[in-house]
């Protein structure tokens, strides 16, 4: 392929002359192919940042992932088809957050074609993007906004000189709509009948282009429908288990009894390899492999091993074992004054273990040979696990072939590559193809964690002014060997002062927390201890935690001034933006109207990823709500009205980002009330979606209000993950309204095991035989 | 190996398995019919829901052997088969089907097959009842969403049933 950069040498013209316009390039192909580098926008954030306000303020954890995807980024390319439709491949994860719709609808705008005939698939893995396909942070939009609009004003540029050959008349004369372009004599010429006209020959050429301003956009900013939903509702739209990858037959593994056990040896082997449709058993590293006809006949196969385990890192260990060690390493809070001129008032917090365990389990397909080798997974760090992947296998990392799948939900997970780690060295065992798949007991099990934690608070208020506010977090130990971790350490020297010498997970404390409120002297610090378990971030990293111990303790600030909770809040806030969805909830959720004894409102505030948002939700602890009787299912008390407000920038498709912040809503809805994981003698108890208890119909509200408020900022902010925090903060506060109790450990209902627990061996349940009984 | 004779979408299909192999399996590892997806393999997340002569069920749960061969096995893939053809709606689906596009329930897809397959049944039960869907009847609804969609799918069962 032509090196764009030989062509951008023969131009003068400076990458970015003003704020929309940019370079891109034609690059030789059978039909038009063009293309943008990352490096086109803007310099890089300032570094200077001084003490206060906080880092996160200034310089976030997404300028970070931006500045890295800058100057490493090679090219994206738009291509034009024959048949006039547009494709691209995103170098990024589709797991359902609708990057796929909004990459669509910026390619249509530049290209003056229906979001429909734009083709978004996804990248394989692709080394020399380096840091520039990592998923996560909620970054993609904001790091690929500009680069796909100019590609793809750039394929709009090379069409209208084609078509202006064609047409015979001047580029100015011609008007390009829907994927047609129209000279002025009336005569037209369709986006596929220029496909290959318009196409590069040899070697590349520069083009400047002028990307749409705001005035003009029609499509982004307009509520579109997902691009995928057809394919989604008619069960067409394929998860990497639903490959049919030639010879590749369902694998499953058999697990330790606790975690993170490993297999000593098989006793029966001989046996379970006769069973009916079993292929092929293998002892792996992480536990003994079977593969079978079908899946069903490697869940029996997994119940018949007999195998002999060395006991896991935690063996013995439970929730109250770790809570302890947790606690032995926080550091000590700065002693506060408590008189009656400066009070001291203090929270003290506990955050169990929670599953971030998605729909569709860690699955992956793996087809390894002698001379190289073919994965197939939904994978949010593609390039760090072809690396890893080649390293296991001994191989070169060019031998390892790495696609991205879509995959069915992520909420952090997938940032890991543990199914497609682990299906490569089956492959490799075994000498045939795999799909592996986890059963659900093991990727509630086994797969990743969102760490225990602790998180402190202390503020002292003098008369009506808060004088100092300290929060520390203490966690289990986060993992961020998925990338994150390589991006930090590029990035380390342009990090701003005081950041860039901070370990990974203080590095994303840094640049992710604020306390967003005007308290004095503000410290938020970070311990984080034990590495033994399998953990990672769930829909945001340390944010829905310190969160919720803020805003708990800010109600109670409120109290002691006797203040409103949302007066107080608009009291000290000094962000206009905070200001405007704080009080459109406040208004439109109907903040302080009169409700019956054992009901309450509850009110919260977050910033985060360039955006803001407010959450103002009513909660039912009356008995009749806390006793409803449902077979297996927590019900207690119910979120009945959720108002949320959010101004995330330029939100590019309104209506995913009300659907990403309704799905924020129930995973905080969840954290505060009903889910976590039970550590109990070396292992997690919890085995299924009757275990674990993520919202579901009987909780989730029945009243809930998404409002985007019209935001003056110009670019795009992420979406992601913005919906959670607000929510779970704001639940905690309505509950501790609602009880006169503040709660202090979340999930409010851990003590309370609410659930038969499965067996450990053998680790998986076998399918239920009554089905024909239960129909409805 | 036995022989397992059923109709899955209005083909009577036989399949050389084991009885006791689930029918889940035997319709996504042997037919290659993937819309059913795997969520659990007990019962418990509904991601697998499809009908039998009509009704709701989940096939994880199901011995293939139980199957008569003429027990009528609907999967999404075959639901708009369900209705005649001049209920289908713009895209020739099955109006559930259309009520969940025109309200963009999906985020990442893939427990919708079985929402939508547990709606329709739910809403032909209420109606057999004589009665609109309430929220009492949306409480009932054990299928599990982790990203969420709750909302937009309680919003689209009611516009759907209201086309059904
Ligand atoms: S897979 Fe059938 S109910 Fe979960
Ligand atoms: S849409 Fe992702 S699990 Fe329901």
């Amino acid at each position: 392929m032509p090196h764009p950069h030989d062509a951008q040498a023969h131009d003068a013209t400076p990458l970015a002359v003003d704020r929309r316009r940019f370079v891109g390039y034609v690059i030789g192909g059978a039909t038009l192919v063009a293309a943008a580098d990352l490096v086109l926008d803007t310099p890089a954030a300032s570094a200077e940042v001084p003490t206060l306000p906080q880092p996160a303020e200034l310089y976030d954890l997404n300028d970070m992932l931006t500045d890295a995807a800058r100057p490493t980024a090679n090219l994206i390319t738009v291509t034009i088809n024959e048949d006039g439709t547009a494709g691209f491949e995103l170098p990024r994860a589709e797991v359902g957050q609708g990057i796929t719709t909004s990459t669509a609808m910026l390619i249509a705008e530049e290209l003056d074609l229906p979001v429909d005939r734009v083709r978004v698939t996804l990248a394989p893995a692709r080394p020399e993007l380096l840091f520039n396909q990592l998923t996560g942070g909620s970054n993609t939009t904001i790091a690929t906004y500009t680069p796909i609009r100019v590609a793809a004003a750039v394929a709009r540029a090379a069409l209208l000189d084609a078509a202006a050959i064609v047409l015979g008349d001047t580029v100015a004369g011609l008007v390009a709509k829907g994927g047609v372009i129209t000279a002025r004599d009336g005569s037209s010429v369709t986006y596929g009948d220029l496909a290959v006209k318009a196409a590069g020959s040899v070697g590349s050429r520069a083009v400047e282009v002028e990307l749409k301003s705001e005035a003009e956009f029609s499509v982004i900013g307009t509520p579109t429908n997902r691009v995928d939903a057809l394919a989604a509702v008619t069960g067409q739209k394929e998860f990497t288990t639903d490959l049919a990858v030639p010879d590749a037959l369902p694998t499953m593994v058999c697990r330790a009894p606790t975690l993170n056990g490993t297999p000593v040896s098989v006793r029966n082997q001989a046996q379970v390899e006769a069973m009916p449709g079993v292929t092929h058993v293998a002892q792996v590293s992480t536990g003994v492999a079977v593969r079978a006809a079908t899946f069903g006949q490697c869940i029996d196969a997994v119940r018949a091993l007999d195998v002999v385990w060395k006991a896991g890192p935690v063996a013995g260990e439970s929730d109250a074992t770790i809570l302890r060690k947790v606690r032995a390493a926080q550091l000590p809070m700065p002693k506060l004054p408590d008189t009656p001129l400066a009070q001291t008032v203090s929270g003290d917090f506990t955050f169990w273990f929670r599953s971030n365990s998605p729909m569709d389990t860690n699955s992956a397909i793996a087809d390894v040979r002698p001379d190289g080798a073919t994965i197939w997974a939904g994978l949010k760090s593609p390039i760090v696990a072809q690396q890893r992947i080649a390293e296991k296998l001994g191989m070169s990392q060019d031998k390892v072939k790495v696609n991205v799948v879509t995959a069915g939900g992520s909420f952090g997970r997938r940032l890991f590559f543990d199914g497609a780690l682990e299906a490569a060295e089956i492959s490799q065992e075994m000498g045939a193809p795999v799909k592996l798949m986890w059963h659900r007991a093991d990727d509630a099990r086994v797969g990743r964690t969102h760490p225990l934690g602790t998180c402190r608070v202390q503020a002292t208020v003098s008369g009506t002014n808060v004088l100092a506010f300290n929060q520390s977090l203490t966690c289990v130990e986060t993992d961020f060997r998925h990338g994150l971790g390589e991006i930090i350490t590029a990035a380390a020297a342009d990090l701003p002062a005081g950041v860039g010498n901070l370990g990974f997970a203080e590095t994303i404390f840094a640049l992710t927390q604020e306390v967003p409120y005007d308290f004095g002297a503000v410290t938020q610090t970070l311990v984080e201890t034990d590495d033994r378990f399998n953990t990672g971030s769930m829909r945001n990293i340390y944010s829905p935690d310190v969160r919720v111990a803020s805003e708990l303790v800010v109600d109670r600030l409120a109290a002691k001034m006797k203040m409103d909770p949302y007066q107080f809040r608009r009291k000290f806030q000094r962000n206009e933006r905070l200001l405007t969805v704080l009080d459109t909830v406040a208004q439109a959720g109907e903040w302080g109207r009169s409700m019956p004894a054992g009901t309450a409102q509850g009110i919260a505030i977050h910033k985060e990823y360039k955006g803001v948002s407010a959450c103002l939700v009513e909660i039912d602890t009356r008995p009749a709500t806390t006793g409803r009787q449902i077979r297996d299912a927590v019900t207690g008390p119910r979120v009945t009205r959720v108002t949320f407000a959010i101004d995330v920038g330029l939100a590019i498709n309104p209506r995913g980002l009300e659907a990403q912040m309704q799905g924020g809503i129930n995973d905080g809805i969840a954290l505060a009330l009903t889910s976590s994981l039970h550590l109990r003698d070396g292992h997690f108890l919890e085995a299924s979606w009757d275990n674990y208890f993520y919202t579901r119909q009987w909780n989730t509200p029945p009243d809930v209000r998404v409002i985007v408020v019209p935001s003056e900022e110009k670019v795009p902010g992420g979406a992601g993950e913005a919906g959670v925090a607000a929510t779970f903060a704001a639940v905690a506060c309505a509950y501790a309204r609602a009880t006169g109790t503040m709660p202090t450990q979340f999930p409010i209902n851990h003590d309370q095991l609410s659930f038969e627990p499965k067996s450990f061996v053998p680790p998986v349940p076998q399918s239920p035989d009554n089905g024909l009984e239960l129909t409805s | 190996m036995p022989e397992q004779t059923f109709i899955v979408n209005g083909e009577r299909v036989t399949v050389d398995v084991e009885d006791d192999v689930r029918l889940l399996w035997v319709l996504r590892d042997l037919l290659g019919i993937t819309g059913p997806k795997y969520g659990c393999g007990i019962n418990v997340c509904k991601a697998c829901t499809s009908h039998v002569n009509g009704k709701a069920f989940n096939p994880c749960a199901v011995p293939v052997g139980k199957l008569s061969s003429d027990d009528e096995i609907t999967t999404i893939e075959g639901l708009p088969g369900e209705v005649a053809e001049q209920q289908r709606g713009a895209n020739g689906l099955h109006p559930m089907q259309e009520a969940w596009l025109e309200r963009d329930v999906v985020q990442c897809g893939y427990c919708q097959p079985g929402q939508i397959m547990a709606a329709v049944a739910l809403v032909n039960r209420v109606k057999a009842e004589g009665r609109q869907v309430t929220d009492a009847d949306l409480d009932t609804i054990r299928n599990i969403c982790r990203c969420g969609t709750y909302t937009r799918i309680r919003e689209a069962i009611a516009d759907g049933a209201s086309r059904m």
